[in-house]
């Protein structure tokens, strides 16, 4: 899932302190797991704004919803009737869903409420960790199902470097190192005689550096 | 054994001798005086000198700028390169530059992440690994072709190196590790500070086993202690670098003014005894900021005077 983070209700405010009509906008799936945007969080920015304003001695109105996905169109059509009655939208969802509102609400200012980080898992709660880059071709099936992409600090095909220490990365003891992972995995499944394979220069031109992707899929198209 | 670049470095190694590297840090600067006078100190002790590319990711003089310098100086450099900063086209290009200046050695390495250095909130580039980068020079040397296939006018002639730790986690592919990096086309390996000399000794006779040193040169790198301090700090905060106890309470052991010149013994003797490895085949001495050192060290270990190779 994409995780994101809660962003400081200070920068939130600094955004959207112009506005007087505000519609606080969760959504019901990825940030709802990782408990940034999901209905409950959406409860608690409201009840915080509310109280910011009044102590500002500020009539703001602060209205709050939660759809089941913000990166849909049919779920973003739900709110077209009430959208007029707000000058101003802070999206508790991923960068994707605000950009999709920002998109269907064209002359309405949509705020992201939340830090979206990465494609994560939850270890358990209140700890979630990167797994995915979404690179756009996958190597998982060469690196022992273990992705050095989004989990090696230095993207190392070929790794580990020489700062794998005890298997930390070097950038901080509390992360593995990819490596470690990789070559322990290789160990279990008898195959560390394949860490000896080279890894080819990899074609990050589906990576984030070929530009935005797309994926077209005619198969599937109406 | 038959050379094949006009490397200095790779002619003394196939003439049989011990061969011997120092390196030198570029300043924090502009002023190429810093250079020059490093590269004085130590010049005639040294077949070559490496010069480091942004080390520990603080942002220095360019590397490449700093070859240049030395190669006016008639002197032999090994330009280090990391991949941390530069995609592919850089790379090539800084590659193509450096050949154009007849810099004929190249070490190949990734770079410590940016978090340990000046720009923290940088990002990195990572296009490519140290084992694809010395596939890279080796198929510019040796195809005469960019990685996009297209020739090279005036490839460039590069001994290719890289950097190994014999001490490196995790445990099981230290020796595979290095067996992937001569399959990737390196020709010497530069190591870490080496102060445990049974393990270091351990790895050599692994990697002699499987027939690896007969393959590549190996420099031993050897760093002297200035103080009982910093023995502690590289064993307690450098990861990868393993200092014995006894070694340590050597360096405690001695009064403090002595304790330079107890380093400088310890390092002497840890190149004699090295020297007998089957496979080491050259020193890597690395006296950070401490470069007037490396003569003496040279010269007491017996590696003076450095052969004329033709
Ligand atoms: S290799 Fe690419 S697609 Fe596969 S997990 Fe890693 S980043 Fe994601
Ligand atoms: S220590 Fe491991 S995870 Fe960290 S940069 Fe090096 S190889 Fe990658």
């Amino acid at each position: 899932m994409i995780v994101a983070d809660k962003k400081p209700i200070e920068e939130i405010i600094e955004e959207i302190k112009g506005h007087e009509k505000i519609l606080i906008l969760g959504c019901n799936e990825c940030v709802t797991v990782c408990e940034a945007g999901g209905k409950k969080e959406v409860g608690i920015l409201a009840s915080a704004l509310r109280m910011y304003f009044l102590n500002q001695g500020r009539e703001v109105k602060i209205d709050e919803e939660t759809l089941e996905r913000q990166c849909d169109h049919e779920y973003l059509e739900e709110i077209r009737d009430v959208m007029d009655q707000y000058d101003a939208v802070v999206s508790l969802a991923c960068g994707v869903g605000v950009q999709f509102m920002a998109e269907k609400y064209h002359t309405t200012p949509i705020y992201p409420g939340v830090n979206t980080c990465f494609l994560g898992a939850t270890e358990k709660r209140g700890l979630w960790t990167e797994r995915c880059q979404a690179c756009g071709q996958c190597i998982l099936a060469r690196t022992g199902g273990i992705c050095p992409v989004s989990r090696c600090a230095k993207r190392i095909l070929n790794g580990p470097c020489g700062g794998s220490d005890h298997g930390k990365c070097e950038i901080n003891k509390e992360i593995d190192c990819a490596w470690q992972l990789i070559i322990d995995r290789l160990k279990a499944l008898n195959s560390l005689d394949d860490y000896e394979q080279l890894s080819p220069l990899k074609d990050w031109s589906t990576d984030r550096a070929g530009g935005p992707r797309k994926v077209v899929r005619e198969d599937v198209q109406e | 054994m038959k050379v094949k670049t006009p490397s200095k470095l790779e002619k003394v190694l196939a003439a049989g001798h011990v061969a011997v590297t120092s390196e030198c840090g570029p300043p924090r600067g502009s002023d190429p005086e810093v250079i020059i006078k490093k590269a004085n100190l130590i010049k005639d002790h040294v077949d070559a000198i490496n010069i480091t590319d942004n080390q520990t990711s603080v942002t220095r003089m360019c590397s490449l700028a700093a070859c240049i310098r030395l190669k006016l100086m008639g002197l032999e450099p090994v330009l280090q390169m990391v991949t941390r900063d530069r995609n592919r086209i850089a790379l090539q290009s800084d590659i193509l530059g450096a050949a154009s200046f007849d810099i004929y050695n190249i070490l190949c390495l990734s770079g410590d992440h940016q978090s340990f250095g000046d720009c923290p909130t940088g990002q990195n580039v990572h296009d490519i690994d140290s084992m694809q980068l010395i596939q890279t020079v080796r198929h510019m040397r040796d195809e005469h072709k960019f990685l996009g296939g297209a020739d090279i006018e005036r490839p460039p002639e590069m001994f290719v190196g890289a950097a190994a730790n014999p001490f490196a986690d995790p445990f099981e592919i230290r020796v595979p590790r290095l067996a992937k990096k001569i399959a990737a086309g390196v020709e010497f390996i530069q190591t870490q500070c080496i102060y445990d000399l049974d393990k270091f000794e351990l790895w050599m006779k692994m990697a002699g086993d499987r027939g690896l040193t007969e393959k590549v040169s190996i420099f031993a790198g050897m760093t002297p202690f200035k103080s009982a301090g910093m023995a502690r700090y590289m064993k307690n905060r450098v990861p990868g670098i393993e200092v014995p106890d006894e070694m340590i309470k050597r360096m405690a052991d001695t009064p403090k003014e002595k304790q330079a010149e107890e380093g400088i013994k310890i390092c002497i003797e840890s190149i004699e005894r090295l020297k007998e490895v089957e496979g080491v085949r050259g020193f890597h001495v690395m006296a950070i900021e401490w470069e007037e050192i490396v003569p003496e060290i040279v010269e007491k270990s017996g590696l003076y005077p450095r052969p004329s190779v033709e």
